[in-house]
């Protein structure tokens, strides 16, 4: 693999960009490999990424069964935070956001990490003690967080009207090492990286089949043919479901629509992100000047990627009071993904009752942000059978009745 | 937008009257049941791609539930009824199977 750097792109000025390689390469599945992981988006390559980097497990495939990052890493609003109350939460969130602070350097790929400042809003009492009480656990966990005033608010988003008639800001809860970063690039990364260690990233390859014997993985069929394995992770989001029923288990999990937009671009005006949770919208500003825009899950089971537009217009209605100026604003594009959520909001990595078989999903509406964290406890879960990060966040937890509620703490933006 | 007929009151509400329920035809396991039981009725979910059955609420109308059948993978609506049954009606079956044949869906098919 070639370096990325400043000495490369004048090299390449004087040959007319004729020497760049292909970034990752494109094999043919071989017959058998010793990790297969399902997904290649950012979650299953950071996966693939640390089970070679921290474990030296290389003989890895990534299959994907359309293309790489296309799901929901690719579809998200890029907000990166690790402000959780309940510490199993914010362990595996702060590891993520402490990696992306390093992501460039370590993956040679600038994936645009931002640390330009998260706040979350608060409009009600309820939401102001939520958010003491979330500031409080952080001090606690090492999460640097602080809760501010409505005119620190207002000195941080010149353009937030915090004297709402109906929702005036009352405070917020701000990291300001939160951030964003460039979503597909962080996809891309990763696959470099992976292809760089000898790792096949098979496109266009679904998966058809699970096959098991005697209660262990053998391997998965897919569109390109069989192809054995001893582990098998399950990385793919919104279809966990339907993956896990090909192995015979079941998740609790229901698979929603989740939409995003974004408006013209237009100049410099919030270098921060914006999280108001009791009107359900968030909105940051991009590097191309776009303004992005989220909101609220649909309430019914949907595998479409298509949203239903009332949604859209809530999320639109809420934020035009707390940001008057976006009330002109032309909107660009709007979309959607699947995200998988479970019942307390809170991820699932975990063995499964299938020996070999892991799964990581349920990261719901927030999954982008958890990425390198993700990839890290998975790799560590998967090469040791065991992870300090993941150790709470397995698929019996429910059985337990250990819930790690964050639906309450993280309200719906996520 | 989604628009599904409520068999309560006759009416053909769009979603932003209805509120989404969750799964329907759950089994309820409570209070002497095995935890494997209580585990499966609390958290887990069919969640399928494609013919799904679902409860509704007509909350911005005649405030009563019923049951949809629905296509998650296209979002087809198959029809309605009443939720008071424990079982899809034959004519809601039949509709299912004329667009999917071989359609099953936890104990149904």
């Amino acid at each position: 693999m070639k370096k990325y750097s400043a000495f490369a792109i004048a090299r390449e000025a004087f040959r007319q960009h004729t020497g760049w390689e292909r970034a990752w390469a494109r094999p043919e599945p071989k017959k058998k490999y010793d990790v297969i992981i399902v997904g290649a988006g950012g979650h299953g390559l950071a996966t693939a990424y640390h089970l070679g980097k921290n474990y030296g497990i290389t003989n890895v495939a990534v299959i994907e069964k359309g293309w790489l990052g296309g799901g929901n890493t690719g579809r998200n609003t890029t907000i990166i935070r690790s402000n959780y109350l309940q510490d199993s939460s914010a362990a595996i969130y702060e590891k993520a956001r402490s990696l992306y602070e390093t992501m460039s350097q370590d993956l040679n790929y600038n994936v645009m990490f931002s640390p330009r400042g998260v706040i979350m809003l608060a409009q009600t009492q309820s939401e102001i003690r939520g958010y003491q009480r979330t500031a409080h656990a952080n001090a606690l966990q090492g999460v640097k967080t602080e809760w501010i005033s409505p005119q620190r608010v207002k000195e941080l988003v010149p353009i937030m009207n915090i004297d709402g008639p109906r929702y005036p800001v009352l405070g917020g809860l701000y990291q300001a090492r939160g951030g964003t970063a460039r979503h597909d690039a962080v996809a891309w990364g990763y696959a470099r990286a992976c292809s760089d260690m000898g790792m096949d990233i098979i496109q266009q390859c679904e998966v058809t089949g699970v096959r098991t014997n005697l209660g262990k993985v053998v391997g998965v069929d897919t569109t390109k043919g069989p192809i054995d394995c001893d582990k098998l992770g399950m990385v793919v989001a919104g279809h966990a479901s339907v993956l896990a029923q090909k192995a015979g288990f079941r998740l609790p999990i229901e698979s929603v629509a989740l939409q995003a937009l974004v408006s013209e671009p237009i100049k410099p005006c919030m270098d921060v992100v914006v999280m108001a949770n009791t009107v359900h919208g968030y909105m940051s500003q991009s590097d191309k000047g776009e303004m992005v825009i989220g909101g609220g899950t649909d309430g019914y089971n949907n595998y479409t990627q298509r949203g239903s537009f009332h949604h859209i217009e809530e999320t639109v209605r809420a934020l035009v009071e707390t940001f008057p100026m976006i009330a002109r604003l032309k909107m660009l594009r709007q979309w959607g993904g699947i995200v998988d959520v479970t019942g307390d909001r809170s991820p699932i990595l975990s063995k499964t009752p299938v020996e070999g078989i892991f799964v990581n999903c349920g990261w719901g509406t927030g999954g982008f942000k958890a990425i390198p964290g993700s990839g890290w406890a998975m790799a560590e879960l998967m090469a040791k059978g065991q992870s300090p990060l993941t150790e709470e966040f397995n698929m019996f937890r429910f059985r337990e009745g250990k819930f790690i509620d964050e639906s309450v703490a993280a309200g719906v933006a996520h | 937008m989604l628009t599904l007929h409520c068999p309560n009151c006759g009416v053909h509400a769009d979603e932003t009257d209805l509120h989404a329920e969750g799964e329907a035809h759950l089994k309820r396991f409570a209070s002497g049941s095995s935890d494997d039981d209580f585990h499966d009725y609390m958290f887990q979910r069919q969640n399928p791609k494609g013919v799904h059955f679902e409860r509704w609420k007509h909350v911005y109308g005649c405030g009563k539930y019923f049951l949809a059948a629905r296509c998650t993978a296209t979002l087809e609506v198959f029809g309605t009824y009443s939720a008071q049954t424990h079982e899809p009606p034959q004519a809601i079956k039949d509709a299912i199977t004329a667009k999917r044949p071989g359609w099953s869906w936890g104990d149904f098919s």
